[in-house]
């Protein structure tokens, strides 16, 4: 039994307990693999943070496709996606991406196919916000070329 | 009626979020965007960059699409989530 959690929100989440979610009462798990996207600094450090865009309804339903490929390409257990919107810091947690399986490789290749899948087919838009000003970022050729390898 | 949604910097562009338009005349998304075009000219350039996605009842499409009725159809820029 497969089992989906997608969440989009302004609230911040706790990977400790999301870890543990994973793994807990589930004696089939035994691997659990995680990615955390944090917001990060710029050279020129002039960027105060990001707005994060989404299309509510969508944007949900996008991950949850993404997701059941994921499980019918590998063994999962199961799969948390987690992705914040709004106003979000340096240093602030974007998303968090987390699957368990039996084993660590299905674990490992899902929690990178669903980031790769979600950086190209999930409906967000990121603003970055300078102290100059705001610019919408561009999409990048090496995230739509990395989707493609899978 | 046919509920168009723009996103992003695309939202920003044409300062709208989301139109309703009649659904005469129309057969796919691309019938659309030729309508939006015609009845606002101001927005053709915005309209026309060929980077543009869309999607029909919030499932990724393409301009070809068939479009009926009571669909909500969303015109949007490359994504950058993650």
């Amino acid at each position: 039994m497969m089992a989906f959690t997608v969440v989009v929100s302004e609230a911040d989440f706790d990977p400790a307990t999301l870890l543990n979610q994973l793994h807990e009462d589930s004696p089939k798990v035994g691997a659990v693999a995680s990615f955390i996207g944090v917001v990060r600094g710029d050279a020129t450090g002039t960027l105060q943070g990001l707005h994060i865009e989404h299309y509510p309804g969508m944007t949900e339903a996008e991950i949850e496709r993404i997701a059941r490929q994921a499980a019918e390409r590998w063994p999962i257990e199961s799969v948390q996606v987690y992705h914040r919107v709004g106003r979000l810091l340096l240093g602030e947690r974007i998303v968090w991406v987390a699957v368990s399986a039996a084993h660590r490789g299905a674990s490992f290749a899902a929690c990178e196919f669903v980031m790769d899948y979600l950086k190209t087919r999930a409906t967000f838009w990121k603003k970055e916000c300078f102290i100059e000003g705001d610019r919408w970022v561009e999409q990048r050729q090496s995230d739509l070329d990395k989707a493609e390898t899978w | 009626m046919i509920k168009v949604c723009f996103f992003a910097s695309l939202r920003e562009t044409l300062e709208t979020s989301s139109i309703s338009l009649s659904a005469t005349g129309v057969n796919c998304v691309a019938d659309i965007v030729a309508h939006l075009i015609n009845e606002n000219p101001a927005w053709h350039d915005a309209l026309s960059q060929p980077n543009l996605l869309v999607a029909v009842n919030q499932v990724h499409a393409t301009a070809d699409q068939p479009v009926n009725d009571g669909d909500e159809v969303a015109i949007f820029p490359p994504v950058t989530g993650g």
